[in-house]
């Protein structure tokens, strides 16, 4: 298998496996950590098919990715730090107020 | 030169002054607009009927104005007068001015008077339409606006529940006869293009017959008279009608309303001559009336009830008349029945006043010489009910029993035996009502018999007038006034030496009938009481008049709640089409309840929905290219 | 005489009326009242102008405004007066100052509020009678609807939120499906002639097969059967009258049910022809049955309000028998049994009102011998139920008259080639008179005659307010019942093009 399969494989296995973990786990610190998992994924995705068709697109987009997952952090961890201290718990299944 | 439409509009001022200003200017302003004007009416009338006979003999028309054009036809308010016009008019204001007088006196002290001659007016104006309108329309609108008339004076001392129920007893039958006068006009209107009475007895007189039958019509118009003039089977209401004043119940249920039906059929006579049909319906129904109510009016015993039941009975009389084809005969009875008919009411009326209210013929007796002059007003109305010659019923009753036995359409012996019965009938329940009220020993109770006085004279000069009218109306002779327009129909030929000797029969009935109750009630109501005791189911059938009252309770009127009730609302409205809507309510109510099980909160739940609908949408999209 | 501002100005006068209570100061509840009567005895007076100026020998339309408003889809702000809708209109207008001066003394929370509603709904309703363009008459049948929403459901009374709800629903059900068909309508119009319009003068144009014809006839006659109401569908008006305030009352037996009846007359039988006649005996029967049910329903009820709402449909059934008849007769009878209706039932209605102020029950057994209480009020009433009724000399007796007369006209020539139903029908509407007169003379026996009875004592009689409104409501009755020549001179052209246009008769761009 050449290189490029394996990184795209890869990649597609870093987003399976994120995407896994936000349907699967409770603890929502472990669902952002999955989220950032899925958007690594994406991220070498990009960088491998910059890479290979030698544009710089790919790569700019890849910049673009990692502001946007900082400011998300930076916004959805505090988030989550306050809703934690209401329910004095991470699990999702907390908050489930918006249901019927 | 509008002189009919003055004669119409005069009451009608009437009932608007007397309705807007009567209560506040006070009884002497009523009694002379309520009276002045049907006075002025009737002399209108007379110079009205001068004209007709000083001209060639066409009649007079008038139109007022057109109501309404649809299409290619119009309907016009026309007044029309032709002979049989000046008669029905003569005595509609004539009779009818005498009556506003005589309630001048009796309803002196009731609170009510303005109101009382409000509705008078509006009467004498809706019957000056009947009467003189020319088409159908013009007609109707009168016809049922004396309906609307009798309703508001039948239930005129309205804080009684039962005198209110009455009056809505009389609108709703009338409705049910006014139900066929529509299909009857409807009918005319549609086949023959025109509402005009003239028109339509034009229409049936000449070579070329129109499409339709002249039975079916005349049929139709004749459910409009049956509920009018209170004939078998909507003869209900005139009865319970006697809860009005008693000048009411002479004006409307004695001389004038209850003839418009009689009216209504001479006026078309040029359709019912055509109707063979028709006209045996009419001679069948009017003789079972005849009959019927004078078998009833034998026992009753509220001197009003008793002249009820003799109202309908006379009524009868007329159609018979007209079923035989003797229209201007029946138009002669309708006016010396006016005229002693009015006199007996009004008589009633005089001792009920006397009595200080008492209508129960078991509690009089002994007023002759009390109150002397209605008893002999009563005396000479009651001869000339029963036929004694030379009153004037002994006219009209004979000519009417002649054709009932001699006239080629529809006489027969048979009809001359039931009606000659009811003639004999006729004469003893009256002499009855005449011994038992006046001459037996009095049954009054203390206090009355001490206050008995005679009415005053506004009440006792129109009795008087009244009576001598009765005596020698007779003499002017109505069917050949109207021959001209309503022919006389041909007596058969082997008959004709009859004539005499049914004319003595009548005579000696009209005397045995006398005799009968003298009889029976010389000295009150001991032997009446025996024969009772010894007939007992007859006495009780007659007493509860057939029960048809309770028949059309239980047939009618019972059943068409429980249907409305039960099954309409209930079944229908309810349960079916607002319980359908309900349910469908609650089934959206109940299917949002569940599917909103699918929103559980849960945040996991919503990512997985999320994905697996991204993966149908992929799958779908590779599928199909 | 073609001037269409004036048209214009009536139109959007309720509009204004609106922007103006909406400026004045919080709290002043009798100069709301005092503008409200103001602006609408103005529209009337504009009204009126608009009636006098009518021109009675021209086909057509008259005082017309045809602007295009979305001309990619052929939309156009189109009003104009007709035969048709000419009486409707002044109907309105006459309407309009009675039912705010009837609320003024019944109204007391949301002034304001309440009196914008009625002017909208003021709006909507002569918008639906004068738009000659279907997408604009769509949008004021909905617009309507809002207003009527507000007032039964704030001022009602206490089941007030069901009732409301349930008209709503119900009304809107069928205008959804309505606007299916309108789409379908305007669609087929374009892929036949190429033309994308709305206006009704295009649309009259449009052949279509019979079973399409058929199944639009539903969709619309659907929508308009729920508002007329005809039964089955008309379970909604007893709830909604009774609970409705007074002014709610009257504006819906008034002029809201005429909607629907002018929607059949307007829209849903001229579009589609052929589908009304093979549907004639169908729509007659039901018709027939809405005049018998309705007056057995009324006989059997305890509340004033439902008596009369449930003779309303009786009424509207006399006018549905009219309109089906396709008689020259029978079609203006019912056009003046519309009007007829509008004032009687508007009135009765007022009444009902007058005396709930006073004793706060609308429970017949709770009232006796009114006559002797409220003399001047029994005299109103008197008068009220003869028209509805139907005696000669008022409006009921016009409009009943005419449209039974029509009826059997249409039915007795079927009769004679040997179809009997049609006559049978129009027998048994014939007797509808007699019901009629028993379950209103039985609500009058109950109320103003017998031994007195009433809760709240004493009370006075009639205000002059109050009587001015009831002035003014008999003379109309009186005029039209004895001089209805006018009126119908000016709806006869509209009958004839209605005649034609559903016998399939009419040829487009001439006079009728």
């Amino acid at each position: 298998m050449d290189r490029v399969q394996f990184l795209v494989a890869l990649s597609v296995a870093l987003f399976v496996v994120g995407l896994v973990g936000v349907i699967i786990r409770r603890n929502a610190l472990v669902m952002l950590m999955c989220m950032e998992l899925m958007l690594n994924g994406v991220i070498l995705s990009l960088v491998t098919f910059a890479q290979q068709t030698g544009t710089v697109s790919g790569a700019v987009l890849v910049f673009l990715i990692f502001v946007v997952a900082a400011a998300e952090i930076a916004i959805a961890i505090p988030i989550v730090l306050l809703l934690s201290r209401q329910r004095k718990t991470l699990d999702v299944e907390a908050y489930s107020e918006l249901k019927g | 030169m509008n002189l009919l439409t003055v004669i119409v509009l005069l009451p009608l001022a009437g009932f608007v002054l007397n309705g807007l200003l009567g209560q506040r200017l006070g009884k002497p302003f009523v009694s002379i607009v309520g009276c002045g004007l049907p006075i002025l009416a009737f002399l209108a009338a007379v110079r009205s009927f001068l004209l007709l006979q000083g001209g060639d003999g066409t009649a007079l028309v008038e139109t007022a104005y057109t109501w309404a054009i649809v299409g290619d036809f119009s309907f016009d308010i026309s007044l029309y007068f032709d002979r049989l016009s000046a008669v029905m008019t003569l005595i509609v204001t004539g009779v009818g001015s005498l009556i506003h007088v005589y309630s001048t006196g009796y309803m002196k002290d009731d609170a009510s008077y303005a109101r009382y001659f409000a509705y008078l007016n509006v009467f004498l104006f809706f019957m000056l339409m009947l009467v003189l309108g020319r088409s159908l329309l013009v007609c109707f609108v009168g016809w049922e606006g004396v309906g609307l008339a009798s309703y508001l004076l039948i239930g005129f001392w309205f804080e009684d529940p039962e005198k209110a129920a009455a009056g809505k007893k009389a609108f709703i039958t009338n409705r049910v006869g006014d139900a066929g006068f529509l299909l009857g006009m409807f009918l005319v209107y549609h086949t023959l293009g025109t509402l005009e009475m003239d028109r339509i007895n034009a229409a049936y007189s000449g070579d070329v017959l129109p499409a339709v039958s002249a039975s079916l019509v005349g049929i139709l118009l004749f459910i409009g008279a049956m509920g009018k003039s209170a004939q078998i089977p909507l003869h209900v209401w005139l009865p319970d009608a006697m809860a009005g004043p008693t000048p009411v119940s002479a004006l409307i249920h004695a001389a004038t309303m209850v003839t418009a039906g009689v009216y209504l059929v001479a006026r078309l006579n040029g359709v019912y001559l055509h109707a063979p049909e028709a006209s045996q319906l009419i001679t069948v129904i009017g003789a079972s009336t005849a009959f019927f109510a004078a078998t009833v009016a034998i026992v009753q015993t509220d001197i009003k009830k008793v002249l009820a039941y003799s109202t309908l009975s006379q009524l009868g009389f007329m159609f018979v008349a007209l079923g035989v084809g003797a229209y201007g005969v029946a138009v002669f009875h309708l006016y010396t029945h006016a005229f002693f008919k009015a006199c007996l009411f009004l008589g009633a009326g005089s001792v009920i006043h006397a009595l200080s209210g008492e209508q129960d013929i078991r509690r009089m007796g002994g007023l002759a010489k009390k109150i002397p002059v209605t008893f002999v007003t009563f005396a000479v109305a009651t001869a000339a009910i029963a036929g004694i010659p030379p009153l004037a019923g002994f006219f009209s009753k004979d000519e009417i029993l002649w054709f009932a036995f001699s006239s080629e359409t529809g006489g027969s012996t048979l009809l001359w035996l039931v009606m000659s019965g009811t003639a004999l009938m006729t004469a003893f329940y009256m002499f009855r009502l005449l011994w038992l009220t006046f001459l037996t020993p009095s049954r009054m109770s203390h206090e009355t018999e001490h206050h008995v006085h005679e009415s005053p004279f506004s009440m006792t000069g129109v009795l008087i007038v009244l009576a001598i009218l009765s005596a020698i109306g007779g003499f002017v002779s109505i069917p050949h006034f109207l021959e001209p327009l309503l022919p006389m129909p041909t007596a058969r030929e082997a008959l004709e030496h009859y004539e005499t000797s049914l004319i003595v029969l009548s005579v000696v009935l009209a005397v045995v009938g006398l005799a009968g109750a003298v009889f029976v009630y010389r000295a009150g109501l001991a032997r009446a009481d025996a024969l009772a005791a010894r007939f007992p189911r007859l006495h009780r059938l007659l007493s509860g008049k057939y029960f048809v009252d309770e028949l059309y309770d239980a047939v009618l009127r019972r059943p068409l709640h429980w249907i409305s009730d039960r099954i309409f609302l209930g079944i229908g409205d309810r349960f079916l089409i607002d319980g359908s809507l309900n349910g469908m309510a609650a089934l959206a109510q109940r299917a949002a309840g569940r599917l909103s099980r699918v929103e559980t909160g849960s945040l996991q739940l919503y990512v997985l929905f999320a994905v697996l609908g991204v993966v149908a949408c992929l799958a779908w999209m590779w599928r199909n290219g | 005489m073609a001037d269409p501002t004036v048209l214009n100005l009536v139109l959007w006068l309720p509009v204004a009326g609106m922007l103006a209570i909406a400026l004045t100061p919080r709290g002043q509840d009798s100069l709301v009242r005092a503008v409200s009567l103001g602006v609408m005895l103005l529209q009337l007076a504009l009204t009126a102008w608009l009636y006098a100026g009518f021109d009675a020998t021209q086909p057509g339309l008259q005082f017309v405004t045809n602007v295009p408003w979305i001309r990619e889809w052929g939309i156009a702000y189109s009003i104009g007066l007709d035969g048709f809708n000419i009486l409707l209109v002044t109907l309105t207008a006459f309407l309009g100052p009675l039912v705010v001066a009837g609320a003024f003394t019944a109204i007391q929370k949301d002034v304001k509020l309440f009196y914008a509603m009625v002017f909208f709904i003021q709006f909507a309703m002569l918008g639906t009678f004068v738009a000659q363009d279907l997408f604009l008459f769509y949008v004021f049948w909905e617009a309507m609807l809002i207003p009527m929403f507000l007032i039964i459901g704030i001022w009602g009374g206490e089941r007030r939120i069901y009732a409301t709800l349930k008209f709503v629903l119900y009304t809107a059900f069928g205008s959804i499906l309505m606007l299916a068909a309108v789409i379908y309508l305007v669609y087929s119009l374009y892929t036949t002639t190429g033309i994308t319009s709305f206006a009704f003068t295009d649309l009259y144009q449009n052949q279509l097969p019979l079973d399409t014809q058929s199944w639009l006839l539903a969709a619309f006659g659907l929508s308009f059967a729920i508002k007329v109401p005809m039964v089955p569908l008309h379970t909604w008006l007893p709830d909604a009258h009774v609970e409705a305030p007074t002014a709610g009352s009257v504006i819906l037996a008034g002029v809201l049910l005429k909607m629907g009846t002018y929607g059949f007359m307007k829209l849903g039988f001229p579009l589609f022809p052929d589908a009304t006649r093979a549907f004639t005996p169908a729509l007659m029967t039901l018709a027939v049955i809405s005049i018998v049910y309705g007056a057995c329903l009324a006989l059997v009820q305890t509340d004033i309000k439902k008596i009369i709402a449930y003779s309303s449909i009786s009424h509207l059934g006399y006018v549905m028998l009219g309109l089906v008849s396709l008689d020259l007769l029978g079609i203006q009878g019912a056009i003046m049994q519309m009007v007829s209706h509008g004032i009687v039932a508007g009135g009765l209605f007022m009444m009902v009102g007058m005396i709930y102020e006073r004793c706060h029950t609308r429970d017949i057994a709770a009232y006796g011998g009114l006559a002797r209480l409220l003399p001047v009020y029994s005299v109103f009433f008197m008068i009220l139920t003869l028209a509805a009724i139907g005696l000669p000399t008022t409006s009921g007796f016009t409009g009943e008259f005419m449209a039974l007369m029509g009826a059997f006209n249409a039915a007795w020539p079927q009769f004679e080639a040997g179809y009997a139903l049609p006559l049978v029908l129009a027998a048994i509407a014939v007797s509808g008179v007699i019901l009629g007169a028993l379950y209103m003379l039985w609500l009058a026996q109950r109320l103003l005659f017998g031994g007195t009875r009433a809760p709240h004592q004493p009370f006075t009689d009639l205000d002059l307010r109050e009587k001015l409104i009831l002035v003014a409501i008999v003379a109309a009755i009186f005029w039209l019942g004895l001089f209805p020549a006018g009126p119908l001179s000016k709806t006869e052209l509209a009958a004839r093009e209605y005649q034609q246009l559903v016998l399939g008769t009419h040829v487009f761009g001439s006079a009728p």
